[in-house]
């Protein structure tokens, strides 16, 4: 037990180091000044320049300057964006939540869909039921993410009306920001008319949540059919129907714990993909996330923004993908990880 | 039963559209700043002139005709070298944030303004970087010689020599009035650049919140000294993309949509919800040479080359014929425009053999820069450059085609390292003034607007004598002069006069286009 945590903090400690080295690096392969890159700051006077300068220590040899660097990225120096002239960390954790809110409501939603599909295509093995239902999940798995989200737009914003294509909510309603979940935001305000404003902000989660959720629901149902089926194929199911309980019975005290205990953290394991389907589909819909705010910067040569960007989407999902991969080994030691890679 | 939930749910959300009053402007791009005295790029103008300031005088959009606005009269001199201006009374100021005004609108308001672009000695001049392209590409700093505060509202304002123009630069987006007061406040705490950035002016609408790349946020300006109909909230959606601007329109996200494209306008015509309104257009596209650079200093091969492209198939091509062919600088609206110019008519025979005349051999190769952003006089410098690579192509030239981030792209422009440039202009006024000047004139290169970095004497000398007489009719005779030579020396090629289009919902009503400049929101209603 021990051992394994001890072995997953190294891994994630080493892990972490290479993104910010990497990051590090990011700033003197960039076109430009390093100092510049560091800071986000046109340094045009010499006073301005020689501090920044003595700050990450560009003078030193590279460890040392590595040394600096880490230490300002702690004290939450990210430096600041080119052109918002904003505080990195401050633009960070402004877009942050809003990747986050979205791709927790779309794995929701693919649990709510795919969970009880996956069931009914185990129970109805090798029937039509499930063959239909596997030949749909393949066609959703194979769809482009980018493509699918064109489509809805096409179809249920252009042709029908029925939901805004871009956006959180009506810019017309003002949020004050309290934790960067819109939802709860919302609640959590006393000014605004709230249903209105929560209509608002449900109308712009529509299409975005179900252009991400649609390849993960696919994965969820395919993962939980198999585990359903292999569930049910064992002994102490047998068992159970020896006993004499009816179908229903057998699936509710056994069958259904028996098949979600081992595939939750799996499923969970889907998080990640889908924070990166997220980012996609964000520049889509003009989902002021992460990912949006990631390609701006591309797109406008925002050194700084594009090394603290990557550097804080790649570590949380390291973090995430670390700390669910360490419950599944502490909670089912028998779990080999080439198991965990088949659909 | 799972999908009848949903579509339950999808009902409630579909029927119920009750966001609150305002109006929803999906606009280009990113203003530099909230200040037009800084900067003449429409992104700004439209983000500030109309909405945050005013002018002492404006000019009706309709007619023309110069409207009394913060100087509710004014005077000009029988020597035409002074202006005195009569000021509004209780006009208030916006109450920021950062800033709560304690008295109305004056005289001081007035000097401060004009002396912060005019005097390089003024505390606000360097600010912001302290370039000022509108006036400095006409001089006026050079022309006023003071400006004078007779009483609490009333203000003189000294010529060193007559200009008929005059009056309307002070009535342009960039001739806008700032509180004296908030600059001595910014004094004394210390943070002079926040009067660019958290404006404070006598507008409609006060600057709320802005989010770079996302959305400017206003509101009702509520002590408004003009009696018109304001929303309370106007937000302006950054959307850089026009296709999704039209999108955003579509779907009643957007109220009216900035620069719909000229390949769009066919789609906004077919919806019912949908306005287009259609302007001649106050603006010139055109092809400029850097006649400071070999061979480009030898007007027969700027002749060469102008023949050698097609004009008519640009029109069609790029501005879907939703443009008229330019004869002059001018368009044909304008007083100054000449129909007998002889315009250079497409000859690709005739012009390889001038080209030869002229020493360029075979396979001479130079490069064509196109401007990144779609304009109203070129939705599509790109498209317009490869279909002139095409026909320069024919006449054994070689182009290569250029372009940079938009404000790289000006900054290089400036240093002239270009062979030729398409680019253009949009007038600020009705004067032809504002098209003569800024574009050609010596000084307007050093000001960073003459792309052809074009410098003569004999120009400038004419459209100098053209500014001393009020008169129409003399100031035509000298114009007219101006374009013959131009019509000889081609410092550039006219392409195209573009009509002007804004795109709106039919709930919106009272928004007119502005043939001058900015977006103007104060009196615009949503039914």
């Amino acid at each position: 037990m021990t051992k394994v945590l001890l072995r997953y903090t190294n891994l994630v400690l080493a892990t972490l180091f290479v993104l910010s080295l990497l990051s590090f690096i990011l700033a003197y392969l960039f076109p430009g000044q390093a100092i510049e890159n560091l800071t986000g700051l046109r340094l045009l006077e010499l006073t301005e320049r020689q501090n920044s300068e003595l700050k990450y220590a560009v003078d030193a040899n590279i460890l040392v300057q590595y040394w600096h660097y880490m230490g300002e990225l702690f004290a939450g120096n990210w430096g600041v964006s080119f052109s918002s002239g904003l505080p990195l960390i401050e633009d960070v954790s402004h877009y942050l939540p809003a990747s986050i809110e979205l791709s927790a409501y779309a794995l929701f939603l693919s649990f709510f869909i795919g969970l009880p599909l996956g069931f009914l295509a185990a129970l109805r093995h090798h029937k039509f039921t499930d063959y239909s239902l596997l030949s749909v999940s393949l066609l959703g798995y194979s769809i482009p993410v980018f493509w699918l989200a064109l489509i809805l737009i096409l179809f249920f914003s252009l042709q029908l009306g029925w939901f805004p294509l871009s956006g959180r909510i009506s810019l017309l309603f003002e949020i004050p920001r309290a934790t960067g979940f819109i939802l709860i935001d919302i609640l959590l305000s006393d000014s605004i008319d709230k249903s209105a404003a929560l209509t608002s902000a449900l109308r712009h989660l529509i299409l975005p949540t179900l252009s991400i959720a649609v390849v993960t629901t696919t994965l969820i149902i395919r993962i939980t059919r198999r585990s359903v089926i292999k569930t049910l194929n064992s002994e102490f199911i047998l068992a159970a129907y020896a006993r004499g309980l009816t179908p229903r019975q057998v699936l509710m005290r056994h069958g259904v714990r028996n098949a979600l205990i081992p595939i939750l953290p799996l499923l969970a394991m889907q998080f990640p993909t889908l924070l990166t389907n997220a980012m996609i589909v964000e520049s889509i819909f003009s989902w002021p996330g992460i990912g949006n705010w990631l390609i701006q910067a591309i797109y406008q040569q925002d050194y700084p923004a594009i090394r603290a960007g990557m550097l804080a989407v790649s570590v949380l999902v390291v973090i995430f993908t670390m700390s669910i991969d360490l419950t599944i080994r502490l909670t089912d030691p028998r779990r080999r990880r080439a198991e965990r890679a088949t659909i | 039963m799972l999908s009848s939930i949903c579509l339950c749910a999808c009902d409630g959300l579909l029927l119920s559209k009750t966001d609150p009053n305002g109006i929803v402007y999906c606009s280009e791009g990113s203003p530099a700043n909230f200040n037009p005295q800084l900067d003449t790029s429409g992104t700004t103008v439209d983000a500030s002139s109309h909405q945050i300031y005013d002018r002492l005088i404006d000019f009706d959009p309709v007619t023309g005709d110069f409207v009394p606005a913060l100087a509710t009269s004014w005077l000009i001199s029988d020597d035409g070298k002074t202006y005195t201006f009569q000021l509004r009374r209780k006009v208030s100021f916006h109450d920021t944030q950062t800033f709560t005004p304690t008295r109305y609108f004056n005289a001081d308001d007035v000097l401060f303004s004009i002396d912060r672009w005019r005097l390089m000695t003024h505390p606000f001049h360097q600010i912001s970087g302290g370039r000022y392209p509108y006036t400095d590409s006409l001089k006026l700093a050079d022309l006023i010689t003071k400006v004078t505060r007779l009483n609490g509202y009333r203000v003189e304002i000294t010529l060193n020599k007559p200009e008929s123009s005059f009056l309307a630069n002070l009535a342009t987006d960039f001739a806008v009035i700032l509180s004296a007061e908030y600059a001595d406040k910014l004094i004394s705490r210390n943070q002079k650049e926040l009067i660019d950035h958290k404006p404070v002016g006598t507008g409609p609408y006060q600057l709320a919140s802005f989010r770079q790349d996302r959305y400017i946020r206003y509101t009702k300006h509520p002590k408004y000294w003009r009696n018109i109909q304001l929303t309370d909230k106007l937000i302006f959606d950054i959307t850089p993309s026009s296709s999704l601007r039209l999108a955003k329109l579509i779907t009643a996200e957007c109220d009216a949509i900035a620069l719909p494209a000229h390949s769009e306008l066919e789609v906004i015509k077919q919806q019912d919800a949908l306005v287009l309104d259609e302007k001649p257009g106050l603006n010139i596209g055109f092809w400029a040479f850097n006649t400071s650079k070999a061979p480009f200093n030898n007007p027969e091969v700027r002749r060469a080359l102008g023949m050698a492209i097609d004009k008519n198939a640009l029109i069609e091509a790029i501005y879907f014929n939703s443009a008229i062919l330019a004869k002059n600088i001018v368009p044909p609206t304008s007083w100054a425009f000449q129909s007998d110019v002889k315009a250079l008519s497409y000859n690709p025979i005739a012009a390889k053999k001038l080209l030869r005349e002229q020493g360029i051999p075979e396979n001479f190769s130079m490069t064509v820069w196109a401007m990144p952003v779609q304009r109203a006089y070129n939705p599509n410098a790109t498209k317009m450059a490869e279909l002139i690579q095409a026909y320069l192509q024919e006449v054994g030239i070689q182009v290569n085609i250029i372009s940079y981030e938009w404000s790289t792209f000006r900054e290089r422009l400036t240093q002239g390292i270009h062979d030729s440039v398409l680019i253009g202009w949009s007038a600020d006024n009705g004067d032809p003034d504002n098209f003569y000047r800024p574009l050609l004139s010596c000084a307007a290169i050093e000001s960073g607007t003459n792309r052809a970095m074009w410098c003569s004497q004999e120009y400038d000398l004419l459209i100098n004598k053209a500014l001393q007489y009020t008169d129409i009719s003399e100031r035509t005779y000298f114009y007219g002069q101006a374009n013959e030579l131009l019509a000889e020396q081609l410092p550039l090629i006219p392409i195209a006069h573009a009509s002007r289009y804004q795109a709106h919902r039919k709930e919106l009503q009272g928004l007119v286009i502005n043939p001058y400049g900015g977006v103007r929101f104060g009196g615009v209603k949503k039914l």
